[in-house]
């Protein structure tokens, strides 16, 4: 994405303190060539500023009302540079090393700042290579561990569906995508399907094919359908392919 | 020590057991019928008692030849040594004490009538000392076992409370670098405030402090402290904290244990207040029930139950909750409730007065 000689940055800032606000506000005083756009304190507004407005950068915090910044980031999708700015968050700061994302320790000063900016400023410009993992896989590498998923934020066009994890019937892999069955409807996520399973509670979800995710409570029965493979037939009749290490791993659940 | 000698009543006990034995010996001394009842009696009583002493000491070569550090070669001759030198000992002392006796005139002859009954006496002190080797291993392992038991408890109790005091101590870095950002922001546009702020992280950090070594303060310290930590995150949150209290004036001087209060106002910040576009309230009552005997106190707040989860951090309701049980056991109660958009933890406590709050 080369940009245009002369043409201003945008930015949006998101936080839910107008304080953390405020800095950012200060510090982007600085800087004529950025615009800033919108401010959000919290997660909803966020998605819709971004999906109105399309700037090109945004200042998102972690912890907010309504959608964390993570969810944040799966619903808004790649098509705009990210700086975290978080106050204490190992986990998602050790992602954020592995994945090279661009993030900001409050407090921070003028040069983490400038630092920082101008990072996102050269893989604006295209200088740097562009190398982005689906926001989703970022999110769940920086989860912490033995803390499962309790929900997964998905959009359609302009509308944000909240899934919790009780409600999802299965899961599907299309390609770059994940299939999300809940109540009779499928909804398409940009994720991997092993790292959707990584964040998924283990006792709860079983990976039973390479391209699905079964919700063990509505798993019915497990029925012998070619050799070595099986089909699992779920409680609103769904019937899903189990691969031979599938079948191994849910007869070792079913059976305890 | 010596598990017999150092005790009186174990002594006791154990002289006890050896009447019997005094009475076998003597029983067995009449048998090829060269010695009368009166005779072997006499002679078995004192035999008997000195017996009893030599194989008390059979413990200290048990304690020195451990079971678990040397093979059974070693054990049997070690022992069996012991015992044949013992029992050979013993039968000199009974043919000393046998010719002394026979001096009298109510023992005449009784030197002569002895001599066949040594392999007797041998015999029966070899198996006797065998005997009380038995039983001092069992008595070792009874208390190696019991030892063992007793470190394994206090090892978990001084795990337990160094987790506990840890965990008291601790000051929610979340919450500590959110504040230090608000005072950067405060720098430039309002100094005066951003000066204000110092003071009061400062004056809740002091409160903090030191705070891990102490098992409890009064509830009026516990409330300053929430008033200082409130104070705070009303200048990160603005109007969005609105805090109600209800406080009965007889709890304050209660003693608690120390952040007992805290980090349950601090969680209905961070998992309601913040979670809140237009805030929400956190409603905080102490009364005093059963004539002034409990204390109960109840930490409301608002919440939204759509909010992201929270990733963990901080002290979390489970360590508030093994404080309370660890301090007053069954006679503390800790309740949680998650209504349609309130959260309420209510714990009552005796009300402990006039204990030293140290």
């Amino acid at each position: 994405m080369n940009r245009e000689a002369g043409k201003k940055i945008r930015a949006v800032i998101v936080d839910d303190e107008e304080l953390a606000r405020q800095v950012l506000r200060e510090f982007l005083g600085a800087h004529p060539e950025i615009e800033l756009v919108a401010e959000c304190a919290n997660g909803f507004e966020a998605v819709k500023s971004v999906t109105e407005l399309k700037p090109d950068l945004l200042f998102l915090d972690i912890q907010m009302p309504k959608l964390d910044g993570f969810e944040v980031l799966e619903l808004i999708g790649n098509d705009l540079r990210v700086i975290f700015v978080t106050a204490f968050d190992s986990y998602a700061i050790k992602a954020f090393e592995v994945h090279a994302v661009d993030y900001l320790l409050k407090p921070f000063g003028a040069d983490r700042f400038e630092a920082a900016l101008n990072r996102a400023k050269e893989r604006l410009s295209g200088k740097s290579p562009h190398t982005e993992m689906p926001p989703a896989d970022l999110a769940a590498a920086a989860r912490p561990p033995s803390q499962y998923l309790d929900r997964i934020a998905v959009r359609d066009g302009t509308r944000v569906f909240i899934i919790p994890v009780a409600k999802l019937d299965y899961v599907e892999a299309q390609d770059d995508y994940v299939a999300l069955a809940t109540e009779g409807k499928k909804h398409l996520k940009q994720q991997t399907i092993s790292s959707l399973e990584s964040a998924l509670d283990p006792s709860r979800f079983l990976r039973i094919h390479r391209s699905y995710i079964v919700n063990l409570e509505r798993v019915v029965k497990v029925e012998p359908y070619a050799k070595d493979t099986h089909v699992a037939v779920l409680t609103n009749g769904t019937q899903l392919p189990v691969s031979r290490s599938g079948y191994a791993r849910l007869r070792a659940f079913l059976d305890r | 020590m010596h598990p017999i000698f150092s005790h009186l009543r174990r002594l006791g006990l154990y002289l006890l057991a050896w009447i019997p034995i005094a009475g076998m010996l003597a029983y067995l001394l009449t048998i090829p019928g060269q010695i009368t009842m009166r005779e072997a009696v006499t002679l078995s009583i004192p035999l008997s008692l000195i017996y009893a002493f030599v194989c008390l000491s059979s413990w200290y070569s048990c304690r020195g030849n451990s079971l678990e550090k040397y093979g059974l070669g070693r054990l049997v001759t070690t022992h069996v040594t012991a015992a044949l030198i013992a029992s050979i000992v013993w039968a000199f002392v009974a043919v000393g004490m046998a010719s002394s006796l026979s001096k009298m005139p109510a023992f005449t002859g009784l030197s002569a009538r002895f001599r066949p009954e040594i392999p007797v006496i041998v015999g029966s002190g070899l198996l006797l000392y065998l005997l009380s080797v038995t039983f001092f291993y069992i008595i070792i392992a009874v208390d190696l076992s019991r030892d063992a038991e007793a470190r394994v408890m206090r090892a978990s109790v001084l795990a337990r409370d160094a987790e506990l005091r840890a965990l008291k101590a601790q000051v929610n870095p979340h919450f500590l670098f959110n504040s230090l950002n608000s005072i950067s922001a405060l720098t430039t546009s309002d100094s005066a405030k951003a000066r204000e702020m110092c003071i009061l992280l400062g004056d809740f950090l002091r409160r903090t402090l030191g705070l891990g070594e102490k098992t409890a303060i009064p509830l009026e310290e516990e409330l300053s402290l929430i008033h200082a930590f409130l104070a705070v995150e009303k200048v990160r949150f603005g109007a969005r904290i609105q805090m109600e209290e209800n406080i009965d004036q007889r709890a304050l001087d209660v003693p608690v244990p120390p952040l007992l209060l805290q980090p349950l106002v601090e969680n209905a910040v961070v998992h309601g207040i913040a979670n809140l576009v237009e805030g929400g309230w956190i409603r905080l009552s102490v009364q005093c029930d059963n004539g002034g005997g409990d204390v109960s106190i109840i930490v409301e707040n608002r919440f939204d139950p759509e909010a992201p989860a929270r990733r963990r951090n901080g002290v979390g309701l489970a360590n508030v909750r093994q404080r309370l049980q660890a301090r007053y056991g069954n006679r503390a109660s800790f309740a949680v409730k998650a209504e349609a958009d309130s959260y309420r933890v209510a714990l009552t406590f005796p009300a402990e007065r006039g204990l030293q709050t140290t």
